[in-house]
């Protein structure tokens, strides 16, 4: 059984400037040794705070950066034994969605062409066919005929967004990768590019990796959800069981700390002690052990491995099963 | 005297003059808030919030922003044309801020503590020694640990969550009877963004502070404000308490925003109820309700000029003629009705 998109023992580390000329090299572990299997159609939150890895691992996976360690295999091939050419070829299958609807289009570029640019590249067709195509993708992404022939500047978030959606669908992909697709935008045009996303999504048959610091819009989205902390997963379970029994430390600070629209849950509500060490130094064993109420000794010598704690729901921590048991203060987000 | 609000905003109306265009930002804005309470102003990009808030602290762009009617009453004293001069008197000291960026706030070049001192020296006729002492104190308050050490470091130093409460340890050092926070959470991480609200909550309630807190998240409002106004396209539609508007909203843009939120169980994987279209350019004056051509609730009556905003129960007010419908509507919406 080999899963869709399989993750392996996957690390990154950027390595920084040296402080000094006799000062160590140091380097920065942003992704450490993830291991991780997602199938086909399926969509996997991945949530986390700034700097806690989401974004690289993202990068790792639809190949805009090599991992330092570890493969990353798509329908059981191992992407880092491509060639140039073979690489390409299989680049048609994952694509890409990110944050700045302005940022990632050409503003040099008008949207028709923009959004033809993968097919050209590729060379799927005639220009005639092209053109076409670029139109039914347009309406696929509900993008007016008439917006085709505007540059970035003159569309709005919301309709870039589009664009940018149009623009990954473009070559029939199996894979998207969307890294805080809908950050950007405001509420109402969020529900929107959700919809759509969502929408082609089942359409499409696509798989989606689907990486947002918002937890609800992850709630909304996710079959499974992982949630990441300094460069590791440390929580993987369905939507259900990590919104509604959370096990992971960590993962019960982040939903406690979530502002949810009830204003009687304002009691509720917790704000976490102390702040997320600096990634470059991480603490020793379990990364989130110092503002951790549970940590032991242990917890600072042996790094807690993920592991199941019955449904599929796997947690890096030592003490899962005692803070599975209810005499352990509740998870707050209701 | 101490019953009278700190901020009366009255009619104000604002445009702005480019390049030949008119935008007309405000359109008749009106709202009090009372001393030590905490008023929200929530809405999307481009409604007109930031403005406001710029309006009551006199940092509009002085070539293209006009005031075209009404006042803004600190305590009484009307800030629309006053003196740069006295206003500069009065910003910073009697009205402190705080915005979305802390980083691009803080001057990178000088130390966090000089900054807060400078902030006392200017409004306050302290000693400098004084004045240090007051921002070791200000980063006690703001629970920076070890606060006298951490006077000499430099913005780039801190974390972001560190930086925001330098912010507002600046804010506060002359003792502001007004807090305006601009997003002062949405550049940072939830469980700083807790750290920070709560932060914010208890000082209001030790310095006895009124607090205007702008955000475009609905989640912060109904964490942190007593009371709430909902702007759209450069007008209050909706006003009143919290709890009030979250349990009975009484606008269709503020139902739409609530039904368009993701995140509840019951609709996972589902299709939200989206507001269709987008924000109108303010580039002319709109006769009815602004909202109309993007709202579900929408009738032929709606285009007409607007009556006045009608109140629904005491200190609750709507501009909505459809007020009625969209209750009916929203309170038969299991998840507005869980969220509640």
């Amino acid at each position: 059984m080999s899963a869709f998109l399989s993750l392996r023992q996957v690390g990154k580390d950027y390595p920084l400037a040296k402080r000094g000329p006799f000062e160590p090299r140091r380097t920065l572990r942003a992704v450490d040794d993830i291991s991780l299997d997602v199938n086909e159609g399926e969509t996997l939150g991945l949530v986390g705070e700034s700097g806690c890895g989401k974004s690289s691992l993202a990068r790792l996976v639809v190949q805009l950066e090599a991992p330092t360690r570890g493969s990353v295999s798509l329908d059981g091939v191992e992407l880092a034994s491509l060639g140039k050419s073979a690489l390409k070829r299989a680049r048609r299958d994952f694509q890409m969605i990110f944050q700045d609807p302005y940022a990632s289009l050409n503003p040099r570029m008008k949207a028709r062409a923009i959004i033809g640019e993968a097919l050209r590249n590729y060379r799927v067709g005639t220009p005639a066919q092209i053109e076409a195509r670029v139109e039914e993708l347009a309406r696929q992404v509900g993008l007016g005929a008439h917006l085709l022939d505007r540059f970035p500047h003159e569309l709005s978030g919301g309709q870039c967004q589009r664009i940018g959606i149009a623009r990954a669908i473009a070559l029939n992909p199996r894979l998207i990768v969307a890294d805080e697709a809908v950050s950007a935008l405001d509420v109402s045009i969020q529900a929107q590019i959700l919809n759509l996303i969502i929408r082609l999504q089942k359409e499409m048959g696509l798989t989606l990796i689907f990486v947002s610091h918002d937890m609800s819009v992850v709630a909304h989205v996710a079959d499974r959800v992982a949630v990441m902390y300094l460069g590791r997963i440390v929580e993987l379970g369905s939507t259900e069981a990590v919104f509604e029994r959370p096990v992971h430390p960590y993962t019960r600070t982040l939903l406690a700390a979530v502002p949810t629209p009830t204003p009687a849950a304002r009691g509720r509500r917790t704000a976490p002690a102390g702040e997320m060490p600096s990634p470059l130094n991480p603490p020793s064993g379990c990364h989130f052990r110092t503002r951790c109420a549970h940590a032991t000794e242990q917890c600072a010598e042996v790094a807690p491995q993920l592991r199941d704690i019955g449904d599929g729901q796997r947690v890096a921590c030592h003490h899962a099963e005692a803070l599975l048991s209810p005499v352990v203060p509740e998870a707050i987000h209701a | 005297m101490s019953h009278s609000p700190i901020l009366e905003v009255d009619n104000l109306s604002l445009e702005f003059h480019t390049d030949g265009r008119t935008v007309y930002a405000l359109d008749k804005v009106s709202f009090n808030l009372a001393r030590g309470e905490t008023l929200s102003l929530v809405g999307e990009s481009g409604c007109g919030k930031s403005v406001t808030a710029m309006a009551v602290m006199g940092l509009l762009p002085k070539g293209n922003a006009r005031i075209t009617s009404g006042n803004i009453r600190l305590a009484g004293t009307d800030l629309v044309g006053m003196p740069e001069r006295q206003m500069q008197a009065i910003r910073g000291n009697r009205i402190g801020m705080v915005f979305q960026d802390p980083m691009s706030s803080l001057n990178p070049v000088h130390t966090i503590g000089m900054q807060i001192a400078e902030a006392v020296q200017r409004h306050k006729h302290v000693s400098r020694h004084d004045a240090w002492a007051r921002a070791r104190q200000m980063l006690d308050l703001v629970r920076i640990p070890d606060a006298g050490s951490r006077l000499t470091a430099y913005p780039h130093e801190l974390s972001g969550g560190q930086r925001q409460r330098v912010m507002i340890a600046m804010a506060l050092a002359c003792d502001p009877e007004l807090l305006i926070a601009d997003e002062p959470t949405t550049a940072l991480d939830v469980t700083v963004q807790a750290q920070i609200l709560e932060l914010i909550a208890d000082l209001k309630t030790e310095l006895g502070m009124s607090v205007l807190l702008i955000t475009h998240d609905l989640g912060v409002v109904a964490a942190t404000a007593d009371r709430m106004m909902v702007m759209y396209a450069g007008r209050i539609v909706e006003e009143g308490p919290v709890e009030r508007i979250f349990a009975r909203p009484s606008h269709g843009y503020t139902a739409g925003l609530l039904r368009s939120l993701p995140g509840h169980e019951s609709q996972r994987r589902g299709v939200l109820t989206e507001i269709a279209g987008t924000v109108p350019r303010l580039d002319r004056p709109v006769e009815g309700c602004v909202y109309a051509p993007r709202c579900a609730f929408a009738e032929a009556g709606c285009g007409a000029p607007l009556p006045p905003a009608r109140q629904i129960e005491a200190g609750h007010r709507s501009a909505c003629i459809r007020e009625a419908a969209v209750f009916a509507e929203m309170s038969n919406n299991e998840i507005v009705r869980s969220w509640a």
